[in-house]
């Protein structure tokens, strides 16, 4: 199972690393800006009736956020995959 | 229905010959009329409700799942964390809800999924309050719609389980933001070209981006579906995903 996860991961890094090697003007924006250009062209007069409540003051805090997003997702699923293994050892360990 | 298929052809061939800059994510905060803010929410609402329910059913009936509903939770808060470049020069993140759509059903993913939507819209400016109903509508009702729908399908013809599992996480994936470009495109129909006309704006923002992504969204949900199958094997067949002989 290892090792074809192992294959598995390595297809998911090319994936990611292909356009970056291939794209090397893009710019790899992350602000959805492109949509609401899309939105402005079709309907000029339209406004953005609402604003966010609150936005992450600077990229890097927004950045901040999205990381701890992913560290406690990662987190859990650590813990899942180690509660299970060790569950489950013990358990060989019993029968044997 | 004559005049449907060459335009669809047409747009077929300018998404792959176009790449445009994109940026493809949820619907931005106050970027939808009222009227569409509010429909998508009263739509959202009876498969949230069912969604709670469902899980309310699963940690009775099966305690043990938690764990489980925590991973597929867990799953979709890293995977829409991760902003990944793309074909387009662009970057978009997946949305990770195919994992607890096969485990639990398209309703419980819903509610999880639109915890996540939550999250953002508050603390990360990414999405919003007032687009939240319509973001809940794509990415945790018609995605997890979409990937059990597949991966029945897939393994009603026999294909394998982690066979299944790819198609279903990726399918659901990418069928997010094609319902994002329809949502748009309903809310703002181009003056010539009317819905058909702004879909294909919509789409090749959103959901071009989004091809390699789910691809790799795919490809991850495999993953982790190969760590509960080898350690939790007993908690698949209880939730009747996989039957008992193929333990």
């Amino acid at each position: 199972m290892l090792k074809k996860n192992l294959l598995l991961l390595v297809a998911v890094v090319a994936l990611t690393l292909l356009p970056i090697l291939f794209l090397q003007d893009a710019e790899f924006g992350g602000a959805d800006g492109e949509a609401e250009k899309a939105i402005t062209e079709i309907n000029s007069e339209y406004e953005p009736w609402f604003t966010a409540i609150w936005e992450p003051p600077s990229g890097e805090i927004e950045s901040l956020l999205f990381v701890l997003q992913g560290v406690v997702g990662a987190l859990i699923i650590g813990y899942f995959i180690g509660y299970m293994r060790g569950k489950n050892t013990k358990k060989s360990n019993v029968k044997h | 229905m004559k005049q449907l298929l060459p335009k669809l052809a047409y747009f077929g061939v300018v998404f792959l010959f176009i790449p445009k800059e994109a940026y493809a994510m949820h619907i931005m905060e106050g970027y939808l009329p009222i009227r569409w803010a509010i429909f998508w929410f009263v739509l959202c609402l009876p498969f949230l409700v069912k969604g709670l329910m469902a899980i309310r059913k699963v940690v009775k009936e099966n305690p043990e799942s938690k764990l489980l509903l925590a991973l597929s939770g867990a799953f979709t808060f890293v995977l829409s964390a991760l902003k990944i470049p793309s074909v387009t020069g662009s970057c978009s993140h997946p949305t990770g809800v195919g994992l607890g759509s096969v485990l639990f059903g398209p309703f419980v993913m819903s509610v999880l999924g639109s915890i996540v939507l939550l999250f953002q819209a508050l603390l990360l400016a990414h999405g919003g309050l007032t687009t939240l109903g319509a973001n809940i509508f794509s990415m945790a009702i018609v995605g997890p719609f979409i990937a059990i729908g597949v991966f029945k399908l897939i393994t009603k013809w026999g294909l394998s389980f982690s066979v299944a599992v790819f198609f279903a996480a990726m399918l659901g994936d990418l069928g997010t933001y094609v319902m994002t470009s329809i949502q748009l495109a309903l809310a703002f129909p181009a003056e010539i070209g009317g819905f058909l006309g702004s879909f294909q704006k919509f789409a090749s923002i959103f959901a071009i981006t989004q091809i390699p992504l789910a691809v790799s969204e795919g490809l991850l949900t495999v993953m982790i579906m190969n760590f509960i199958q080898k350690y939790n094997m007993s908690e698949l067949i209880k939730l009747r995903i996989l039957k008992a002989k193929e333990s």
